[in-house]
């Protein structure tokens, strides 16, 4: 009953999506104000649709509901009631039903915390999202219902891809999603802009917080997901280019761009087609992860090319939203203004230099992405496009904008002086470059990419304090430097915060990449193995019961100095529910680096008492690869919690430029 | 090319089984020469593990993994470089097991590709920015009230849709 109830639920906000899109839309083009009125309400009822429909197949899953076609696939009955929860985007089915639903609560935040945007503004942002709404619903009903039923029902349910059980799941692909489908407010917004013609400050101050917080949502969803494989997949990366990874990356690299842009359009009025096009840019990026993700297309080009219907349809609704658009934007974009004068080197420029890179790095990983299904589709061969790729062509690209990043708060706007910048960050260039040089034979060896990634790295954090200091102390007049720097406003601290968190991510990358060290090797009861300065002793592996699974659960000694400083416990599980052995790394953590320790396969399968492949790792300041992450969702959360963005839109309050004459 | 990658995958699937008889006498240690262990890694990490999803054959667990680690560990022993050892692999493989494509006719592109970009990008963010100054010459400049009156009038946002954008 319950599962017809959110079915029904599903079925009911498909028109409600449509109604509200259409009306709002055509009463904000043709100002009919009960039309207008109604964009609100209808939001939040498809919110309340959606949500209903969600929690009949949380239910579902919590009752273990096999006759449920996805909840007997994706669940069993030993499952913890955590993975239970969570289960329900753990298939395709339910994770377009939480994409669905991120998108309604999305929507229905906008009717909330926008009630001094103009009516028909609203009218025009909400019925964007609820045309898109619509698509998606379409999409879900018709090729990817999970309401779906089998009568009689199964005795017991497939279970939850092992991988999956893991309190990773819990929070990666929510998070993820809020920041995916979060581009969606800032591609609402845009359109709005281009259908009404509005495309002024007033938008860009709009559409900021919102597109601050989607990304914020990202970079931690991107984050938790690298760590995720770092801890959960035993082979002790955190990043491989994957295509899925590179289907949330790109929105990110755009959405960065975006942040930026749209910082420009509000303080100076420039670049506005730009920042229109990146809003949809960063959304299309979204839609077209989804399709890469969704489709099948990755696994196999011809597995898709022989069940097409679900891939299809996504990309038929990729190129309209695509198409619709940029059809607008080249109807729109010639009528907008240039806005501010700026010189060739300035704070625009700048910006605008920062946007290309990003712009060029989004490219490139999409390139890449594409090509070798380009290659396969063509049947030109077979290829893999991996790590040494991207790294090696990735590199280039951001080595530049890392450097700029340090140059960018310092230049004015509308026109700045290079030889003024020189003077005064030449200093920071030289103990950058010190640190640089001699910093890594204290870790051993120099190479040519260590030294380049620990020479942006202190640039950016030394360029960023010295940036913080200056302007604390201009405006400081009587009162003592600490109080002074509290009284900057939020932005500025967020931007810094922000700038160091891409810092601290540099110096783990690099320290990574340069220091780290692994070693594969057989340990029998007793053996010990060393890298750099850690033994470890393995003591020898015990059957341990889990709730859904049997492991084999290793004991390791972990030494310093030749005393013993905690034991550590990597796992082997088989679940019950399926042949494929899961990893569970043991991780010792710490500020300057990790120790990691994973079980491969017993030697002998007869003998798992004997002896075991074991790798261990030593991973040189591998958590601040994700400690930087945290600090620039930090830096973008301060930064909009800023005091302009309370009175958003409110007349009669400061506007930019008045902020910015002041 | 389709056939001869399934006989190739088949091929290699009947040497992982045949690798996994003789697994028991490995020898003990297996980072005993650390020169060769480390070239090893750099080497597997370039491969392809060929029946996993997509993981190295550094990263990956799975027999063939395995089978070729201890491969290509043996002719590192033996004595060849690690040109000759990815060669190798290339021609029982093909491509496919490079994570790093090789550069020839169908990849020009991929490697091309991103200086492209990187050209074309700069040179259109120079077209824009000169544009965009000679456009702005055109006009007279502001005196500072009119600057100022025009950013008002630009941030308000709202009523007049018209002009505002191209005030200066």
């Amino acid at each position: 009953m319950i599962p017809e109830l959110g079915h029904f639920a599903l079925i009911l906000s498909l028109p409600v999506a449509a109604l509200v899109g259409v009306l709002a839309l055509l009463g904000a083009h043709r100002n009919r104000a009960p039309w207008i009125a109604l964009a609100k309400p209808g939001a939040q009822a498809l919110a309340l649709l959606v949500t209903v429909a969600y929690l009949c197949l949380t239910q579902a899953f919590i009752a273990n509901d096999f006759s449920v076609i996805y909840v007997a696939q994706h669940s069993n009955s030993l499952l913890p009631l955590q993975y239970r929860i969570a289960g329900v985007w753990g298939g395709h089915e339910g994770s377009l039903l939480l994409w669905m639903l991120m998108l309604s609560w999305w929507a229905l935040l906008v009717t909330w915390f926008s009630r001094n945007l103009p009516a028909p503004m609203l009218a025009r942002v909400l019925g964007t999202l609820c045309l898109v709404a619509f698509g998606f619903l379409l999409f879900i009903l018709l090729t990817s219902n999970p309401f779906e039923r089998i009568l009689p029902g199964v005795a017991e349910g497939k279970d939850l891809n092992p991988l999956l059980q893991d309190p990773g799941l819990i929070i990666h692909p929510p998070l993820l999603y809020m920041g995916y489908v979060g581009f969606s407010v800032a591609y609402a917004f845009a359109v709005a802009a281009l259908l009404s013609g509005q495309l002024d400050a007033a938008w860009a101050r709009w559409s900021r917080p919102w597109t601050v917080v989607a990304w914020i949502f990202l970079t931690l969803g991107i984050a938790m997901g690298s760590w995720w494989a770092y801890y959960e997949l035993g082979w002790g990366g955190w990043w491989f280019w994957d295509p899925v990874e590179n289907a949330s990356f790109m929105p990110w690299l755009i959405g960065t761009a975006l942040l930026h842009s749209l910082a420009v359009t509000e303080k100076r009025g420039s670049f506005k087609n730009w920042t229109v096009l990146l809003a949809i840019s960063a959304f299309s990026l979204s839609l077209l992860g989804t399709f890469l993700v969704r489709s099948g297309v990755l696994t196999s080009v011809h597995a898709f090319a022989t069940d097409p219907t679900r891939g299809v349809f996504i990309l038929a609704f990729l190129v309209t939203v695509i198409g619709a658009s940029l059809a607008l934007f080249v109807w729109r974009a010639p009528s907008v203004g240039l806005g501010g004068r700026f010189g060739l080197f300035s704070r625009e420029s700048l910006l605008l230099t920062n946007n290309v890179l990003l712009a060029v790095a989004t490219g490139t990983v999409l390139l890449g992405t594409l090509y070798p299904l380009l290659v396969d589709a063509l049947a030109l061969g077979k290829i893999s496009v991996g790590p040494p790729y991207f790294n090696a062509v990735f590199a280039p690209i951001m080595a530049p904008l890392l450097f700029l990043m340090g140059v960018g708060p310092f230049a004015r706007w509308k026109h700045a002086s290079i030889a003024e910048i020189a003077r005064l960050l030449k200093w920071a260039l030289a103990v950058a470059g010190v640190v640089a040089v001699t910093l890594p034979f204290l870790y051993g060896s120099w190479t040519p990419l260590v030294g380049l990634g620990l020479l942006l790295a202190t640039w950016i954090t030394l360029t960023a304090v010295l940036h913080f200091v200056q302007r604390v102390q201009a405006t400081r007049g009587d009162a003592g430097f600490l109080a002074a720097a509290l009284r900057q406003p939020r932005h500025f601290w967020g931007m810094h915060l922000a700038h160091l968190g891409v810092a601290v991510f540099v110096v783990g990358v690099t320290m990574v990449g340069g220091y780290e060290e692994e070693k594969d090797v057989k340990m029998g009861p007793g053996d010990t193995v060393t890298v750099s300065g850690y033994s470890f002793r393995f003591l020898g592996v015990q059957r341990v019961e889990g709730p859904n699974y049997v492991a084999m659960r290793g004991e390791v000694e972990l030494l310093k100095n030749g005393k013993v400083d905690r034991l550590l416990h990597p796992e082997k599980r088989n679940y019950h529910s399926s042949m494929m052995p899961m990893t569970e790394a043991a991780i010792d953590a710490g500020l300057l680096r990790d120790v990691y320790v994973s079980l491969g396969e017993p030697i002998d399968r007869d003998q798992p008492e004997g002896e075991w492949a074991v790798r261990v790792y030593y991973k040189p300041f591998v958590d601040w690869i994700w400690g930087g992450c945290v600090l620039m969702s930090l830096g973008g959360l301060i930064a909009i919690l800023d005091r302009r963005y309370r009175n958003v839109g409110r007349r009669g309050t400061a506007t930019p430029a008045q902020e910015a004459a002041a | 090319m389709k056939a001869l990658s399934c006989t190739r995958l088949l091929a290699a699937l009947v040497l992982a089984l045949a690798c996994q008889l003789g697994l028991a006498e490995e020898a003990r240690p297996l980072a005993d020469d650390p020169v060769a262990e480390k070239r090893l890694q750099a080497i597997s990490a370039e491969l392809r593990c060929l029946v996993c999803q997509n993981e190295t054959i550094a990263g990956s667990n799975a027999d063939l993994a395995k089978d070729l680690r201890r491969e290509i560990r043996g002719m590192i022993q033996a004595g060849q470089s690690d040109q000759q050892i990815i060669d190798f692999m290339v021609t029982r493989y093909g491509d496919f097991v490079l994570y790093r494509p090789p550069f020839k006719s169908v990849t020009l592109l991929l490697w091309v590709g991103p200086l492209l970009f990187l050209v074309v990008g700069i040179a259109a963010l120079q077209l824009y920015m000169r544009r965009r100054a000679r456009l702005l010459q055109d006009s007279r400049p502001l005196s500072e009230a009119e600057a100022r009156q025009a950013e008002a009038l630009l941030a308000e946002g709202s009523n007049d849709t018209q002009g505002k954008g191209t005030a200066p």
